[in-house]
């Protein structure tokens, strides 16, 4: 029979050591974030109610519900994926088809690095100097949400082009060999095959912009209105927006207020990125090749 | 017997270079109407490069480096910056089987709707006829909705015939067409070629030097991106070589 | 075996005879895909343009490089003497940076580094849906949970007057950036090709040895370049920082004091600053001093990991 060493047992040991403790290390270090929900949403829940989704905030926002934050950030999400989604979606078919191994090229992929690096209150400086002033937008849902989209713009790139990436290249030649052009294959071959893949993106980018709160501090986001926005040149209060000032500026909230506002962002988010993983995995199992 | 020897394609001078080394050098080749040219030779000895260049799929890598001429019907392909039109009027065959992911007959209609072809009858015609000449046919005519990408690599490599031939392409080039394929189909298919060259030119590539011998009417050694040797072939597969290693090649002692 | 071809099929054929060059309506198409293709560095350079642009009127007068960066003494409002030095903001921002970094790196890594070595498909799946999960939360959120929980717990568990201070900032940069860090750093991991651990497996060499010899020395730029993402996150997050650290413009002699970071002042005083003055312009500045920060930070990484694939 075959005995192992002594020596093999002991690197056993340490093996078993090592991943043990790695294992406990990667385990608390999401336990803390998993407490934090789970107390966000114990306390949230109490305050949620339809009246709290549903009402204006009244009493200096220390009472009512948070109604017109959601819409205002329905407008702001909607409006900057409308913008930033095909301008987005068409710069990765430049990039994955059209580009060539260049210095522009090389260029465009560093700008992108960078879009996505700019800090959002640096995006909200430039939302500020371009849209509300020079633009002359001033401070509005326009203005606001192309703010948002200059910011999800490399997101929406990046995922984009990966989506691309990932239809093979051999159906592109195929394509191409039989007379098809650079446009036709992008139109009948690339598109079809990976819309499932820059939808998810998008969805995912969507649920980004919803929590966003730095870039339309100065843009179009107001504290308070007393009505609902008519037009995207108007202001529009945020649910991000009004977590902040909640429970920063205003004082005497009742404790369950901002929790509830906290939750109600934070389901928001999660229900967008649930539906990105939903479809990620639904596209998965229907794919085509 | 090829009575009538219109050149179909010549390639002047013809130099690939994909960065470094050249894989193609000042090369010189006829190619005639209604013949196939089989082209042989080991591995890496460009003869894909070479097929590469007559449908100008080189325009899409861009590290080639291509310089000399390819006239066809006299002209030179390289006269229009945009190459679309010029890989219509050639079919090419690729050696990997490709089904793109649509149904087999939206792959077999896929060239002539591009081109611009929109009647429904005109589209089944090309369906059915195409298949059949691919041998595709009897085993796929009941499912011609399904998925392409679902057939076997045989089918697949069938497929992609088809779809080459549904152009009516003027040049057929055939990279390796019978890797995936078993030898009753590859010899169904070597007889539609036999019959498709009345009409047509077909230019093949083949590591299988029988297949030259049988299908070709004359046959091109290529080694080092240069033609070694370019002969009919009662006379290149009898002995009569330019260069010894041609004869070594055939006779399977090199390459 | 017979196989019948037609010989001349019943076509119109039309389309076979369309002959020339690419149409119009394509060509159009195309130039806007490219327009849309370099909008990425239009835009980049939009924002670099209206910074400066905003900031010029400052950088040319009130602007003193030395008061800017070596003064500690921000008092952009004030009637007596006005002050424009952004040392306090500028350690405030390393601080929190580095110290959140502390925590979050050799976590993020350890964690990465289970995640690709030891964890299980399905266990791995659960933790990539938790990451997606904690890099979804938004700062405003975070920034809450700052003031809300970690607030109380600072100031009970280390008896201190007040827990909104750079340690509380710190925690939570930390947890902000750690889904970047694990999941930047499990792709720089498996990047490594298999058949190094195989031939490392194969010598007898036990996992820690593989991970310190092989995966380590082979994965040290993208891990390294993963770090640094985490920094450019930790350096740019404005509102999280803006909630958690305080209100108090001062270089924190401790962990324990308040601070104020160069994104928080400016979401704090961009609002009541006049549009136009020199206090909005020297926000501006701030900003331009941000931005070539996280510039700088972008590019490194982008180096790093492009120096891997080569």
């Amino acid at each position: 029979m075959f005995r192992p060493s002594n020596h093999l047992i002991l690197k056993e040991i340490k093996e078993k050591k090592l991943k043990n403790l790695l294992s406990t290390v990667t385990f608390f270090l999401f336990l803390p974030a998993l407490i934090i929900m789970l107390w966000l949403f114990v306390k949230g829940s109490s305050a949620l109610s339809l009246d709290f989704l549903f009402m204006d905030p009244i009493e200096g926002m220390t009472a009512g519900g948070i109604f017109p934050t959601i819409v205002g950030t329905f407008w702001l999400v909607i409006i900057s994926v409308l913008v930033a989604c095909p301008l987005g979606v068409i710069a990765a078919i430049y990039l994955s088809e059209y580009a060539k191994d260049n210095t522009l090229t090389r260029i465009i992929r560093l700008a992108i690095l960078n879009l996505a690096g700019v800090p959002s209150i640096v995006h909200a400086l430039f939302g500020l100097g371009a849209f509300v002033l020079f633009l002359k937008m001033g401070t509005s849902i326009l203005a606001a949400s192309l703010t948002l989209s200059v910011m999800n713009l490399p997101v929406i790139i990046t995922s984009t082009l990966e989506s691309l990436k990932a239809v093979p290249q051999s159906y592109r030649e195929a394509s191409w060999n039989v007379g098809a052009s650079r446009l036709q294959t992008i139109r009948h071959i690339v598109l079809p095959n990976s819309i499932p893949g820059i939808l998810t993106g998008v969805v995912f980018s969507v649920g980004r912009s919803a929590g966003e709160t730095a870039a339309i501090l100065f843009t179009g986001v107001a504290f308070y209105l007393p009505f609902l926005p008519q037009s995207v040149f108007d202001q529009c209060m945020s649910l991000s927006m009004h977590l902040f000032t909640i429970s920063t500026q205003v004082v005497g909230v009742p404790d369950a207020y901002p929790y509830a506002t906290a939750l109600v962002l934070i389901l928001l988010i999660l229900s967008m990125n649930s539906l990105a993983v939903a479809l990620r995995s639904y596209f998965r199992t229907r794919r085509k090749w | 017997m090829v009575t009538k020897m219109i050149k179909k394609i010549e390639i002047k001078n013809l130099t690939v270079n994909y960065g470094t080394k050249d894989v193609i050098s000042n090369l010189n080749l006829d190619i005639y109407q209604n013949e196939i040219l089989a082209v042989i030779g080991p591995a890496n000895s460009g003869k894909s490069s070479l097929l590469k260049c007559l449908n100008r799929m080189q325009d899409f890598n861009p590290s080639a480096r291509i310089s000399g001429d390819i006239l066809m019907d006299g002209e030179s392909i390289f006269k229009d910056e945009d190459s679309t039109f010029l890989r219509r009027r050639i079919g090419m065959v690729s050696p990997l089987p490709v089904g793109l992911p649509m149904s087999i007959k939206e792959n077999v209609t896929y060239a002539p709707r591009m081109a611009g072809c929109k009647d429904a009858q005109e589209l089944d015609f090309i369906v059915e006829d195409c298949l059949k000449k691919a041998a595709l046919w009897d085993e796929v005519k009941d499912r011609l909705d399904s998925l392409a990408t679902k057939l076997s690599g045989g089918q697949q490599q069938r497929l992609t015939i088809a779809r080459a031939l549904s152009h009516h392409p003027e040049v057929l080039c055939l990279d390796e067409f019978s890797i995936a394929i078993d030898p009753v189909t590859t010899m169904k298919i070597e007889s539609v070629l036999s019959e498709l060259k009345k009409s047509i030119t077909i230019v093949m590539v083949t590591n299988v030097i029988n297949q030259a011998k049988r299908l070709g009417d004359r046959t091109a050694m290529m080694l080092n991106g240069k033609i070694l040797d370019i002969d009919r072939n009662e006379n290149l597969f009898h002995g009569q070589v330019n260069d010894l290693r041609t004869k070594q090649y055939i006779e399977g002692f090199f390459g | 075996m017979e196989i019948k071809l037609t010989e001349t099929p019943p076509l119109t054929m039309e389309w076979r005879k369309k002959k020339g060059s690419k149409p119009t309506g394509e060509r159009i198409i195309e130039a806007l895909i490219k327009i849309a293709g370099v909008s990425s560095i239009l835009l980049i350079g939009a924002i670099l343009f209206f910074i400066v642009k905003e900031s010029y009127p400052f950088l040319m007068g009130a602007f003193d490089f030395k008061e800017f960066f070596f003064s500690t003494e921000w008092y952009p409002a004030s009637v007596v003497k006005i002050r424009y030095g952004i040392l306090a903001l500028l350690c405030g921002t390393v601080m929190v940076t580095v110290l959140s970094m502390l925590i979050a790196v050799p976590l993020g890594l350890a964690c990465a580094f289970y995640i690709s070595e030891f964890c299980g498909p399905r266990l791995r799946e659960i933790y990539k849906i938790l990451i997606e999960f904690l890099a979804a939360i938004p700062s405003v959120v975070w920034g809450f949970i700052a003031i809300m929980m970690i607030n109380p717990a600072i100031i009970k568990l280390f008896n201190v007057p007040i827990g909104l201070n750079i340690l509380n900032a710190s925690i939570i940069l930390a947890l902000m950036s750690l889904p970047l860090i694990i999941s930047v750093g499990e792709d720089a991991l498996r990047a490594v090709p298999e058949t190094y651990r195989e031939a490392a497996e194969a010598l007898g060499a036990t996992k820690w040895e593989i991970a310190t010899k092989v995966l380590l020395p082979a994965a040290k730029n993208g891990l390294m370049a993963a770090s640094l993402l985490g920094v450019g996150r930790a350096l740019g997050e404005t509102m999280a920082v803006l909630m958690a650290t305080g209100h108090s413009i001062q270089i924190p002699q401790s962990i324990f004091e308040p601070g104020r970071t160069l994104t928080a002042t400016i979401a704090a005083e961009l609002g009541e600053s006049p549009k136009g003055g020199e206090h909005y312009q020297a926000l501006f500045a701030i900003g331009l001093v941000l931005f070539c920060l996280s510039f700088i930070v972008n590019l490194t990484a982008d180096l790093l990991i492009r120096g891997k694939r080569q």
